[in-house]
């Protein structure tokens, strides 16, 4: 499936530093290196193949009962495609994904700039920005339920009396899009802000001398110095932000259980609705083996367009 | 010591705070949640909660359901933090400093196991967790939440771990280190950033998981997150003791951040050794 990856480099995340640096630092070819993986290769292959497979096992049968399956072979994968809701909802989940990551990106990597960088204002920053990543999904879910409503919620009730515009998620589709939207930027960014932070804080001080000694403007210092720096961190984060997103399922549902109508009916809330609300196992096994692949794809093409593109 | 670690804009501070300020509004409201009666809540809105009550905070530590669940969290997370960090060390080293036979598809192929979607895996996950005996125990949540949490500790350190220039390696080889004294003694120091970082987030992300710890615990283990579901009564939401649940999860979480934040923001000793 992930034939010629191999001509892909190895993962560079910093430019070369020093000019004596340049290529000289490739990786030493050794197979030894692969006892040094082992313990993640087993400890991963007992939390994800074996219920994989299970998956698969569901995908291509029709269970009746426990001793009762029937092999249907591709059967529901065809109906997986076939069906138009699916189909929407993977469109709309790709646009969120889309949104949450042109959104987010820029403005954590603004707030990390931004951040406090010494004494104890820095360390509050710090705390005070990783907040919303603590709060258990379904909880985050409830706050916004409760924070949008227009009647007892600050912000729907300010949107509405302070400002003026009709806002109501539970019947306008764009209201409740957009609540969704906010409220992952404000759950998420945070996340983005701290991995470029931690990126930033990683460059040594000699080049910000250099900068200065060269008069450098700080727009100047963070485009040439800052920026190819948090590379790394970058990747990170923006596959991170990418696959979350794609699976988003905890926050929507307990927000606006997918609606109104089905304007935030995400592919994991579908697939879950089919999965745990019906039984439909067969069903619920393909589509997510498609799901799956589908996300595979899509960051091995990021991945490779990330890792590749400082070279 | 230099002052500078860059240069900011003269109004970057300023809208930082304002940036923590909106951030803030929603917590704030939900602390304002578990402070005032639930009639208050639904009753018509209010900025300051018109009669405080600290009600909703002795029902959580005096309601065994509540606090033990509350603990249950904190050792499986720390359990899956301390572990995953374990696993992923040497093999982010491998990935960052070797090349060997399937390297490049070994690393994609941990990164796909961060997204494969939870709703479909729990039924698999309960039925081999109950058949090798780890079924509501601390340590089979802690190795369930594997399943992201080593992935990405990989990962974060490999992206941290490539920024070390490889010279470091080769001249502590020469000295006569072997690559575990090497490990322990050198690179650890230099990463601890990065050890800070993958700590934290190893925590939070099982600490805020759902779907699978609810799955694969009953009572012994189960999770703070699962027992809030719980407040849906015939009644209805009881709102403010979930919020009091939400102020006091952010709890743990906001003392490890304070802990490690030396290690996010100290920054590599790059060029140092």
């Amino acid at each position: 499936m992930t034939a010629g990856s191999q001509v892909s480099g190895e993962v560079v995340t910093t430019a070369p530093a020093e000019p004596q640096e340049t290529r000289t630092d490739l990786k030493r070819k050794d197979n030894r290196a692969w006892w040094l993986v082992l313990p993640v290769v087993v400890s991963v292959a007992f939390t994800a193949i074996i219920p994989l497979m299970t998956v698969v096992n569901f995908s291509v049968q029709d269970v009746f009962s426990p001793s009762d399956r029937v092999f249907v072979g591709l059967d529901w994968f065809y109906e997986a495609v076939r069906r138009p809701e699916n189909r929407e909802a993977f469109v709309r989940t790709l646009l969120f994904s889309a949104q949450v990551l042109l959104v987010e990106i820029p403005l954590g990597v603004a707030i990390a700039v931004a951040m406090p960088r010494r004494g104890f204002w820095a360390s509050a920053a710090l705390v005070l920005v990783a907040l919303p990543l603590l709060i258990p999904w379904n909880v985050v879910g409830t706050i916004w339920q409760i924070f949008a409503r227009a009647d007892i919620g600050l912000g729907g009730w300010t949107i509405n009396n302070v400002l003026g515009i009709g806002f109501n998620y539970t019947l306008d589709s764009t209201d409740a899009w957009i609540t969704i939207l906010v409220m992952d930027v404000w759950h998420w960014t945070p996340l983005v802000a701290l991995l470029a932070y931690a990126g930033l804080r990683s460059i040594p001080e000699p080049y910000f001398q250099a900068a200065q000694i060269d008069g450098a403007s700080g727009w100047a210092t963070f485009r040439h110095i800052q920026l190819p720096r948090l590379r790394g961190v970058l990747t990170i984060a923006i596959l991170l932000r990418f696959m979350d997103s794609f699976m988003i399922y905890t926050e929507p549902f307990v927000v606006t259980g997918g609606g109104p109508g089905n304007a935030t009916s995400f592919l994991s809330i579908l697939l879950s609705k089919m999965a745990v609300g019906q039984f439909d196992v067969g069903p619920a096994g393909a589509f997510s083996l498609i799901y799956f692949l589908i996300v595979q794809v899509l960051c091995y093409v990021f991945f490779t367009v990330l890792t590749r593109s400082g070279r | 010591m230099a002052r500078t670690t860059g240069r900011r804009l003269p109004w970057a501070r300023t809208v930082f705070w304002l940036y923590v300020a909106t951030l803030m509004l929603p917590l704030l409201w939900m602390f304002g949640m578990s402070i005032r009666p639930n009639e208050d809540i639904l009753g018509s809105f209010s900025l300051i909660p018109q009669r405080v009550t600290f009600d909703n905070y002795v029902t959580f530590f005096t309601d065994v359901s509540w606090y033990s669940s509350y603990l249950n969290s904190i050792i499986y997370t720390s359990l899956n933090a301390v572990m995953s960090l374990i696993v992923a060390l040497p093999a982010a080293y491998a990935f960052s400093r070797f090349r060997f036979a399937g390297d490049k598809h070994l690393f994609f192929w941990l990164l796909t196991n961060r997204m494969a979607p939870p709703a479909v895996f729990l039924l698999p996950f309960f039925q081999i967790y109950q058949s090798v005996g780890l079924f509501d125990t601390h340590l089979g949540v802690a190795i369930a939440h594997m399943l992201f949490n080593v992935p990405l500790a990989v990962w974060i350190l490999e992206g941290f771990m490539s920024g070390i220039p490889r010279e470091i390696d080769e001249t502590a080889a020469i000295d006569g280190y072997s690559l575990p004294r090497f490990f322990i003694r050198i690179f650890l120091p230099m990463i601890r950033s990065a050890i800070g970082v993958t700590l934290f987030f190893c925590f939070m992300f099982s600490w805020v998981e759902l779907l699978i710890a609810r799955t694969i615990t009953s009572v012994d283990a189960k999770p703070i997150a699962a027992t809030m579901t719980r407040t849906v009564s015939a009644a209805g939401v009881d709102w403010a003791l979930l919020a009091t649940a939400g102020v006091l999860t952010i709890v743990p979480g906001a003392i490890v951040i304070w802990f490690v934040r030396n290690y996010i923001a100290r920054g590599f000793a790059l060029g140092r050794v």
